[in-house]
């Protein structure tokens, strides 16, 4: 279970990028963040596995304090959490076996790793996985060879070698086309039901988190604006979220016990727009 | 010109100077410095002309080049030491410089690593080979020994900057992706760092080997082994025929050098 709370990004240009976020991700559930550009989507994701150093507030990976962490704890916590890039971010010179290989590099020793020795586990378990994400046979390529949604297959292959508590996925569709932007984010969704772990996906695409997320959260200006499920994201959630309008008593940001209401209010108030 | 434009109409053609002034000034000081240098230097026509029998003269002296037995046995000895010296040197240095270059890399060295690395980088840059030879030659003695620290030492200040470089153009995603994983650094360094740079590594080391068989045949005149040695002996001794046959050696062999460099970093980019 991931637990943020009250999390703070202030870049040294001054720039505030995360205004306290908080927010909980538990089960299997499958959670977007939403927003528009600049909103703070990515630094929020990259805050929790600390590849951007978070100023302030907390977040929690099953009861572990991450922000405090340093050295080999926090490679070991990282370890539990898979990411996956808007750009892929594979080393495009090495095949696709050692890109999703090196989701084992925690756990193997860096003479291991120079001489790409894994344990025979871990080789069969990535054949085993990128059976999963449909590459079978490609094992050997090099991964500048593939196509943009081969790629980032090969990134999730990565991530869920890794074993990971969680999938933190930062815009996973902004470099793919409509078709295999879908394809992408249904092997998501059923990488999180099969593995029985949470994913967490910044998009920007909202008809995409509309379909394949369990909940939603708007950011905007480095604040949380939304919370709500799919249904809950009416017109006026999308102003609060897209173009800054005010936010009325009613719907503003839910919470734990006022959430139910609150959403089923949206729905209504969505449903009455619509018709 | 410019009263045709309005006031809100600001645009003007781009220059490479601050404004016109400057740029006339620039010219100016340009233009004097190069005269102050002609006249400090007390060129000469006359001076020209008397050392062009000279040069004939000398030039006479050396055909037709010489190919004796016994001439062609010191050549090619001190080819085969320049060649010797050159390989090794490059090995040496290459291997010295990887870490160098890791060190002088800002986009993955901490600070004070950062100055060390440059500092090593500044001071190998910061004399010429033969300044470097002749401490070697007084150090460790007449012979290739000398030569190849020489070579050695250079090729440090060589690589190791232009691979740091390197090194700070790479995807920083990629390093990123690996470091997400839970790897350590010199893991991070394996899999998100060398593989971005190996062709530029390959690709230099050969221009590199390839520099080195020049410089080793140059060393030799201050002592520190390989071709120049021999060449220099030639030519204290007056033998301008067999001096002859060495400088054509010479530039045969950077020839075939270049060749194989050219030819190999071809193929690996």
């Amino acid at each position: 279970m991931l637990s943020v709370t009250d999390l703070q990004k202030t870049y040294s240009s001054g720039d505030e990028a995360l205004k306290g976020v908080s927010l909980e991700v538990t089960g299997n559930e499958t959670v977007a963040v939403i927003g528009p550009s600049g909103a703070g989507k990515s630094t929020f994701i990259r805050c929790i596995n600390r590849l951007t150093e978070p100023s302030g507030g907390s977040v929690e990976l099953d009861g572990l304090e991450v922000t405090d962490l340093s050295g080999k704890k926090l490679r070991n916590a990282r370890r539990d959490m898979g990411m996956i890039f808007q750009e892929f971010n594979l080393v495009e010179r090495l095949t696709v076996m050692e890109n999703v290989l090196s989701g084992r590099l925690g756990y193997v020793s860096t003479w291991e790793a120079f001489r790409r020795k894994f344990g025979g586990d871990d080789v069969g378990r990535a054949y085993e996985v990128l059976d999963r994400v449909g590459l079978e046979g490609h094992e050997n390529d090099r991964a500048d060879e593939l196509s943009g949604g081969q790629r980032q297959r090969v990134g999730i292959a990565r991530a869920i070698l890794q074993r990971p508590k969680i999938l933190l996925v930062d815009e996973p569709t902004s470099s793919l086309d409509p078709e295999t932007s879908r394809a992408v984010m249904e092997l998501l969704t059923e990488i999180a039901a099969d593995d029985d772990i949470p994913v967490l996906i910044n998009i920007h695409e909202v008809n995409l988190a509309e379909e394949y997320a369990d909940r939603i959260v708007g950011l905007r200006n480095g604040q949380k604006v939304f919370e709500g499920t799919p249904e809950g994201l009416d017109e006026t959630a999308r102003g609060q979220i897209y173009r800054g309008e005010e936010i009325p008593e009613e719907t503003g940001p839910k919470q734990s016990s006022a959430e139910e209401t609150a959403e089923d209010a949206a729905t209504q108030e969505g449903a009455l727009r619509r018709g | 010109m410019a009263t045709e434009q309005s006031d809100t109409q600001s645009w003007q053609r781009p220059t490479a100077f601050y404004n016109r002034y400057v740029k006339w000034v620039v010219y100016v000081v340009i233009g004097a410095f190069l005269l102050w240098s002609a006249w400090n230097m007390r060129i000469s026509p006359a001076r020209a002309a008397q050392g062009w029998t000279a040069a004939a003269e000398l030039l006479g002296g050396m055909f037709p080049p010489e190919f004796t037995p016994f001439k062609t046995d010191l050549l090619v000895q001190g080819l085969i030491e320049s060649l010797a010296m050159s390989v090794v040197a490059t090995i040496i240095g290459v291997i010295l410089s990887i870490p160098v270059a890791f060190m002088a890399a800002e986009n993955i060295a901490p600070k004070p690593v950062y100055w060390v690395g440059r500092g090593i980088i500044t001071v190998s840059r910061a004399f010429h080979e033969l300044i470097i030879a002749i401490i070697a030659v007084k150090a460790v003695g007449i012979g290739a020994l000398a030569g190849v620290i020489a070579l050695s030492y250079k090729t440090v200040g060589f690589f190791a900057k232009l691979l740091a470089e390197d090194i700070e153009d790479i995807d920083a995603g990629q390093m990123e992706a690996v470091e997400a994983t839970g790897a350590n650094q010199t893991q991070t360094m394996l899999f998100g760092v060398v593989p971005q740079v190996m062709p530029r590594v390959v690709g230099l080391t050969i221009y590199r080997w390839d520099i080195n068989i020049r410089h080793s045949t140059i060393v030799g005149i201050v002592g520190a082994g390989g071709i120049g040695s021999t060449l220099l002996n030639s030519f204290d001794k007056y033998d301008y025929d067999f001096f002859l046959t060495i400088v054509l050696a010479i530039i045969a062999i950077v020839m075939v050098g270049e060749f194989v460099s050219t030819y190999i970093r071809g193929r690996i980019q």
